[in-house]
């Protein structure tokens, strides 16, 4: 009998119920409750959000594939495409931060190449609170280690991504995965069983205990007790999943196959559902068949459990002998399980007896939807920035900035990521963007990962937009041009109203800045729920933008070149203050009004830097951003092992703090020769943009004046040993 | 002359090898490690990666390889064999290669680029180079400080078979330089006839301008050079 505690255990509401009896036209027995509670949890069915995420625009000339898929498509010429797509494992690497991790890689790596595509590059977003706590520290050690020990492994390098701090994350913490993977464009797969007949393959990894409801715990709010829930979180075994890559492209590459889909959240049910519910037919599942790593489970447990490095394979009739080949080669378990019919149905048998019969489609397409009510959020600090005091000792400031976790160099992060295997990586992690070389055309494809949740908190709408902006102009600064995009949108609680209202802000103001940027959504992932205790985080959309340079070697990277060279500000001056990186040191509290952004002016930029580096005219290019002009021009000096000497007298009345540390939108640091002066001005003219020469490269101190008076000055190496050495001080005693 | 990479399940520095070695102007094939055959190649690399998923304990589960017995015949018989990295510690693991890899001394891994300097270029693989000579070579790995018991080293020294040490970028072997805590700064030895080297090193990942160092190239095209004039 199912009762109210049955259902609350399933994360399942009675409304819920009510709507699974009416679909299935009786009550479901207790497997097919299972299956419903978590291809209805809001981790797989998208019910809060879906009704906005119509909103994002995803067509585009280059777009293969949109949403929908395991990953979105992006033509990128020469017969060539990319795949790409961005997932969380936030609950998960919360409870067990290593395992959580390194699953979350797993899983977002298999969903790569199931298109067909080999995996050529990692990127990770990362979120955490304060290191000065010591389980901060801890979970931090434990999701990079978990990164590093399952990417190293199965040999993709982790490129790039982004790491923050901040107190809301201190119980909830974000992981979120982006994998990219190239393919020949026929050769593109997709997670469709479709032929009534064919054999449906189960590969990889047996079946355990392991990971049931991991969809479902990513459904709901944590609690005191949430260390209770680490049974739910899987565990990875990268080895196997190499072998899984290897083997699963070579059945593509030989055409054996019809469809492919990993079991990754949901397992057996949600892959079996989905791949029938694209082919529009269904699939039938002899449990018995289903290879298992300890007895005893039953029909529940093997349909939900969520085991990793798994596959359903929907193979071609005749072609059986030779899949299995392949499998045995790399030494994997392979068998067939079940067959796909016509009918519409999933269908399970176990020890001769029918375990469930449900319609894809109630599975599926059918599942909640849901309009939660919103409300704008209230209560906002009311500091006002223009009334604190300047503070005396700007130098002693900066030094503290350079040395905040969120602007200091992530080289104890990276360096334990193998971020060179495959030979690819033109630009090594701490760049504006990373950048990959395709070896089978020259090209490159430039991806950036961003997220500002300050600014999302101070004002979702305009934060959301001035985060596509930022990803623009970070592929914009390596010589880039915008293919298409994904995203991940991690929330605290979708049934409270002010949630679902930051929630709406951010997805429309993300929308409209694509919509002006033409830049394609083709697919994303929503993680609801980041709370714990009732806390929950700031709004953080995390932003995956990749492009296309149409030659390797205009790539260009932000470090200073030569003494002498010219360095300028170009974009629009502004010296807004509100939601810096400054505020947050001076005062250890997020305010102030979140910048406000002109998409045209950012757009005009990116035609000028395509212009500038298409024509060789620059030498450095750099995004002002975390930590303002003071961070951008020193990152320029540490990477490039030369120091600056600049006046801002030019950039208005405005606080000289303010200007100094302004994070405002559309400015770039550039750097270039004496002789390419002219031309570089010009070029800014025609795209209606400031351009400011500041001062020049040069000697080994960082040296900001205003008006001749200097503001900052310390030595090029203590100002590097500071940057350099932060989280790598904070880290040693986990 | 012929160069053939060995691929063990979880090898993952099979293809950027095979690119360089290839982009040298050396024909290349795949050795799968099931097999004995070595297919006529003149020089066989063992590469990177996770070999076995480097469970247990790094390459030891390789060394068993059906394909390691030719290796060690080949080794034998003075054909030349390269390992890099995981392939470095295969070599050790079936003890082509004197020593042992423990943990990295900061217990964590490692990739970026380091210096190493020419100890010895009397080799088949560093005839090229420079005694002395500094490159500019990435690192990647969680196993890679280099074990050797003392009286051993002492016969290592003096038979001349240490030929890449870890060094700043003036060429001076310092602590600082030494990433992983390898004895002696060691980052690629030589078996005693010197045919075999093993290096942690990975001189694919140096060998295209466009990635920053074309340093590793000079040891393919030691080795190319080498097989040419024999």
């Amino acid at each position: 009998m199912i009762d109210k505690q049955i259902l609350e255990a399933h994360n399942l509401t009675e409304e819920e119920y009510k709507r699974i009896v009416e679909l299935i036209g009786r009550e479901p027995n207790h497997v097919e409750l299972g299956m419903f509670s978590v291809m209805w949890s809001e981790h797989c069915s998208y019910k809060s959000s879906k009704v906005h995420l119509k909103k994002l625009p995803t067509k585009g000339e280059a777009v293969i594939q949109g949403p929908g898929e395991n990953a979105g498509v992006v033509d990128i010429g020469d017969g060539l495409a990319i795949v790409f797509k961005i997932e969380s494992h936030n609950h998960p690497s919360y409870i067990e931060p290593y395992q959580g991790a390194a699953t979350g890689v797993g899983g977002i790596v298999r969903d790569i190449f199931t298109m067909g595509a080999r995996p050529i590059a990692l990127l990770d977003s990362l979120r955490f609170g304060p290191l000065e706590e010591p389980s901060n520290r801890l979970l931090m050690d434990g999701v990079v280690s978990g990164i590093a020990g399952y990417g190293n492994s199965i040999g993709v390098p982790t490129v790039g991504g982004e790491t923050y701090f901040h107190p809301c994350y201190s119980r909830n913490p974000l992981v979120n995965v982006f994998c990219i993977g190239i393919a020949r464009k026929e050769k593109i797969f997709y997670g469709k069983a479709s032929g009534e007949g064919n054999p449906v393959f189960y590969v990889g990894a047996k079946t355990g205990r392991d990971g049931i409801h991991g969809a479902t715990m990513a459904s709901a709010e944590f609690s005191e007790d949430s260390e209770k829930k680490r049974p739910n979180v899987q565990v990875g075994d990268p080895f196997k999943e190499k072998l899984l890559i290897e083997a699963c492209l070579e059945v593509m590459e030989k055409d054996l196959i019809v469809g492919i889909q990993d079991m990754g959240a949901a397992g057996l049910t949600s892959s079996s559902s989905e791949t029938a519910s694209r082919g529009g037919t269904g699939i039938y599942l002899n449990l018995d068949l289903v290879p298992l790593r300890e007895e005893g489970m039953t029909p529940y447990e093997i349909l939900l459990s969520e085991s990793q490095e798994r596959m359903l394979i929907i193979g071609k009739k005749g072609k059986e002998k030779e899949i299995e080949e392949v499998f045995k080669k790399w030494d994997l378990e392979c068998c067939i399980i079940g067959e796909v019919r016509e009918d519409g149905f999933i269908t399970a048998n176990f020890k001769g007896e029918e375990v469930c019969k449900i319609p894809v489609k109630a599975l599926t397409s059918l599942a909640p939807v849901y309009k939660r009510p919103y409300k704008k959020r209230e209560g906002m600090p009311s500091i006002k920035p223009e009334k604190i005091p300047l503070p005396s000792d700007l130098n002693n400031i900066f030094s503290k900035i350079l040395s905040s976790p969120n602007i200091a160099y992530k080289g104890w992060i990276f360096t334990q990521y193998d971020h060179m295997v495959q030979t690819n990586t033109v630009l090594l992690p701490g760049a504006d963007a990373s950048v990959l070389w395709v070896k089978e055309n020259g090209k490159g494809i430039a991806i950036t990962l961003d997220g500002n949740s300050n600014f999302c908190y101070l004002n979702p709408r305009e934060g959301a937009k001035i985060m596509v902006a930022e990803s623009l102009r970070n592929i914009s600064c390596v010589g880039a041009r915008p293919l298409g995009a994904t995203n991940c949108l991690n929330f605290g609680n979708p049934e409270k109203e002010d949630i679902m209202w930051e929630f709406k802000e951010v997805v429309e103001g993300m929308g409209e800045a694509c919509e002006f940027f033409k830049i394609p959504i083709t697919g994303g992932n929503v993680s609801f729920y980041n709370e714990t205790s009732g806390k929950g985080i700031y709004p953080t959309p995390v932003f995956g933008l990749v492009g296309i340079l149409h030659r390797i070697e205009k790539v260009l990277n932000s470090s200073f070149k030569n003494k002498g060279d010219i360095i300028a500000l170009v974009g629009k001056i502004k010296n807004e203050i509100g939601g810096s990186e400054y505020l947050r040191i001076l005062f250890g509290e997020n305010f102030g009004p979140c910048p406000k952004i002109d998409l045209s002016d950012e757009w005009n930029l990116h035609k000028f830097l395509m212009e500038a580096i298409e024509n060789s005219l620059l030498l450095s290019a750099h995004d002002i951003s975390d930590g303002g002009i003071a961070v951008c021009l020193s990152e320029c000096s540490f990477f490039g092992g030369l120091g600056f000497d600049v006046d801002i007298e030019k950039f208005g009345n405005d606080r000289v703090d303010f200007i100094l540390f302004s994070e405002s939108p559309t400015r770039v640091v550039i750097s270039f020769p004496e002789e390419n002066w002219r031309r570089i001005e010009e070029l800014a003219k025609k795209w209606n943009l400031d351009f400011l020469v500041i001062g020049r490269v040069g000697g080994d101190r960082l040296v900001i004046r205003k008006g001749g008076e200097e503001v900052i000055n310390i030595q090029l190496t203590e100002g590097e040993r500071i940057w350099r050495k932060s989280i790598e001080e904070k880290m040693k005693v986990i | 002359m012929k160069a053939g990479i060995v691929v063990f399940p979880g090898s993952n520095c099979d293809w950027d090898t095979y690119h360089a070695l290839m982009s040298c102007g050396i024909e290349t094939v795949f050795l799968w490690h099931k097999e004995k055959s070595l297919k006529g190649c003149d020089l066989i690399v063992l590469p990177g990666g996770f070999s076995y998923g480097d469970y247990l304990r790094s390459g030891i589960l390789a060394s068993f390889s059906p394909i390691m017995d030719s290796i060690k015949e080949f080794a034998e018989k003075g054909g030349l064999i390269l390992g890099i990295c995981n392939g470095f510690q295969i070599l050790l693991e079936s003890g082509i290669l004197p020593g042992a890899m423990l943990r990295n001394k900061g217990l964590r891994f490692i990739c970026k680029f380091v210096n190493i300097r020419v100890e010895n270029n009397s080799t088949p693989f560093t005839k090229d180079l420079k005694k002395g000579e500094v490159l500019k070579i990435p690192i990647a790995h969680m196993d890679g400080n280099y074990y050797l018991p003392s009286s051993e080293m002492e016969k290592l020294k003096r038979n001349g078979q240490i030929v890449f040490r870890y060094c700043n970028g003036k060429g001076e072997i310092t602590e600082e330089a030494n990433p992983n805590g390898s004895m002696e700064n060691i980052a690629g030895i030589v078996n005693e006839k010197g045919n075999v080297l093993g290096m942690m090193p990975h001189p694919e990942r140096a060998s295209f301008s466009i990635l920053g160092s074309e340093d590793g190239r000079k040891i393919f095209q030691s080795c190319l050079n080498y097989l040419r004039e024999r």
